[in-house]
């Protein structure tokens, strides 16, 4: 019967993508929904998805690092035997080159949009090009004009494109997940809404951080600290991103997830933002964030906060400190000398308990979801593995405390959460089982009702 | 940037701060919302160097005092054999990161509050001229319609 369900006719869905294609202002947004799609239909296509991901922070990371190999470093000598080992698995990810065409047609494009944002020394996806070149075209000096077809590229870096598409992909998890049945037209409002109101959080977020941003390495090629737009436009840009994207999920979805996407744009904004200068507690905040697009997913589908959408944003919330925490592990020079308060800085001991913490209150928290009748037992089971895995890798961390432990656990993080999302909804405790058992709440409710009125 | 040009120029990032300096272009009719902005986005940039030059080299020199008094502590040179830099690793180096961001916590709150303060008005000024020059080209294009 699911089968059946995922069997959508592809005439329709191509329409609506051909849609997209026109209104979407951002050309690597298509490509981003048929990669959704196809999560949601098809299995073989993750594997592309977790490779995209973990190509965009292996290339992240290597540019992060690249920036320190150059001559100003007088830090440690890590730097220089951790390039050597993201070469290898550079190479390693490079041979495992996707065979679909979508994901070829999008790198095609992306290098193609390389080659014309050389000019405007834009930030490049592919590692291969060497840092020297980068450096040369970084010391000289830019006209603060901007160009129109430079704009898609500036605002897709603006929104952080990458992880919005990453938070819209939990949010259709969370739709996915949720006990009822499937409706297209429903999943993709919600997407889109989700899509949107990232967009505008990320921007706000890059809006007030610019001098903050311009001084640590990950993030000194940031549109607005470049200069490629100015700070009005980027207020407009998320204005116009999250009006749209609220009112998207309050009309054409249900207000319980519209309200959700305006807190979480306020949470990301006006909170998180400003403490992670104040307080460690910032991370907290962060984890919350993080947990919410599937609780909004789960509200899109069923119109209501049942126990299946909290336990959820529960396992969203307790993968963000491993993945946050190893992170920040390796960061800690940019973030002492930026004044951001980050417990790997101020606390590190504190840090790599709660990431172990988390790791372990994975495990718990798939074990319940069958107690909630959202998944089969097959999934704590299924899971177990992948669980003990980070685990495990969470506890080498607390042990050791040194860069390459971190770093496992953070490579680990970007793998485990798709997979898990993914081993839960093939788990997932079908509509019509339960009705047959009459354990849906409504139902037995109703026959209760019928035997009761004469 | 060429004289020639009628638009702002932003350059490579400073050494010391690691912001990029941003030369202005002064139209000929500036209006004196205009001159406002311009002398904002000035000040900020101005305050904002001061800080970062400011703060950045005070981290770069605890830093050297800090590897060097450890090195000492263990009782090796600057320098070694090799004739290349000795350096602590991330560990060692931790407790001068949590140390030098207590100590700059109060600097940084400081500088947080006036950060944002200079962000808002830039970004209000931004608007008031943006929504100026459009009612004005608006006013323009109805009087070449009407002609």
């Amino acid at each position: 019967m699911s089968a059946a369900r995922r069997c959508r006719p592809p005439r329709a869905l191509a329409g609506l993508f051909v849609w997209r294609l026109r209104n979407a202002g951002i050309r690597q947004i298509p490509y981003r929904f048929v990669h959704l799609y196809h999560i949601a239909n098809d299995r073989l296509i993750t594997f592309q998805y977790f490779n995209f991901l973990k190509r965009m922070y292996v290339t992240q990371y290597n540019k992060d690092l690249s920036q320190r190999a150059k001559p100003n470093s007088d830090s440690t000598v890590s730097p220089f035997h951790d390039l050597q080992q993201l070469d290898q698995e550079k190479k390693v990810v490079h041979k495992i080159s996707p065979v679909s065409p979508v994901h070829r047609s999008w790198s095609e494009t992306s290098s193609r949009n390389e080659l014309r944002d050389m000019k405007s020394a834009a930030e490049t996806e592919d590692s291969v090009i060497p840092v020297g070149a980068r450096s040369k075209e970084d010391r000289q000096w830019k006209e603060m004009k901007l160009r129109l077809d430079d704009l898609p590229g500036i605002l897709a870096r603006l929104s952080k494109i990458k992880l919005t598409a990453l938070v819209v992909s939990t949010a259709s998890a969370g739709f996915a997940m949720a006990p009822v049945p499937f409706e297209l037209t429903r999943f993709l409002l919600a997407s889109l809404g989700t899509g949107l109101a990232s967009c505008a959080a990320n921007s706000i977020n890059q809006f007030f951080e610019v001098p903050f941003d311009s001084n640590m390495n990950r993030t000194k090629n940031r549109p607005l600290v470049r200069g490629q737009i100015s700070p009005l436009l980027a207020v407009c840009f998320a204005a116009s991103c999250g009006v749209p994207g609220i009112a998207l999920l309050t009309l054409g979805v249900n207000p319980l997830t519209g309200a959700l996407g305006a807190f979480n744009i306020f949470l990301y904004t006006c909170c998180y933002t400003p403490l992670k200068r104040v307080s460690i507690a910032n991370t907290w905040v962060g984890a919350v964030v993080g947990a919410i697009p599937p609780i909004m997913g789960w509200t899109a589908a069923t119109g209501s906060l049942d126990a299946g959408a909290l336990l959820l944003g529960g396992i969203l919330y307790s993968w963000q400190f491993p993945h946050f925490n190893a992170l920040s592990w390796g960061l800690r020079e940019d973030y002492s000398r930026g004044g951001y308060c980050m417990m790997s800085v101020t606390h590190p001991e504190l840090c790599r308990r709660v990431a172990l913490r988390h790791c372990l209150a994975l495990i718990g928290l798939s074990t319940v979801a069958p107690v909630l009748d959202i998944t089969t037992w097959t999934f704590p089971i299924i899971s177990l593995p992948i669980n003990l895995y980070i685990s495990y890798l969470g506890f080498r961390f607390y042990r050791d405390a040194d860069r390459s432990s971190s770093r496992k656990l953070f490579f680990c993080s970007l793998w485990h959460l798709p997979m898990l999302l993914l081993v839960m909804f093939t788990c997932k405790k079908s509509v019509l089982e339960k009705e047959d058992k009459g354990d849906l709440p409504g139902r037995s409710h109703k026959r209760a009702m019928e035997i009761r009125l004469p | 940037p060429p004289a020639h040009s009628h638009s702002d120029w932003i350059g490579p990032p400073d050494k010391h701060s690691n912001l990029r300096p941003v030369i202005f272009y002064v139209p000929p009719g500036e209006s004196a919302l205009e001159r406002r902005l311009r002398e904002a986005r000035q000040e900020a940039q101005a305050s904002n160097q001061r800080f970062w030059a400011r703060h950045n080299r005070a981290f770069r020199q605890e830093k050297e005092e800090f590897i060097y008094s450890r090195l000492k502590a263990k009782g090796l040179e600057m320098r070694d054999e090799s004739g290349q830099k000795a350096t602590l690793n991330a560990e060692e180096m931790a407790d001068f990161y949590k140390d030098f961001l207590s100590k700059n916590f109060k600097k940084h709150l400081q500088y947080n509050r006036d950060w944002y303060k200079h962000n808002f008005r830039i970004t209000f000024l931004m608007g008031q001229v943006a929504l100026v020059r459009a009612l004005r080209w608006l006013r323009w294009r109805k009087k070449n319609v009407e002609q």
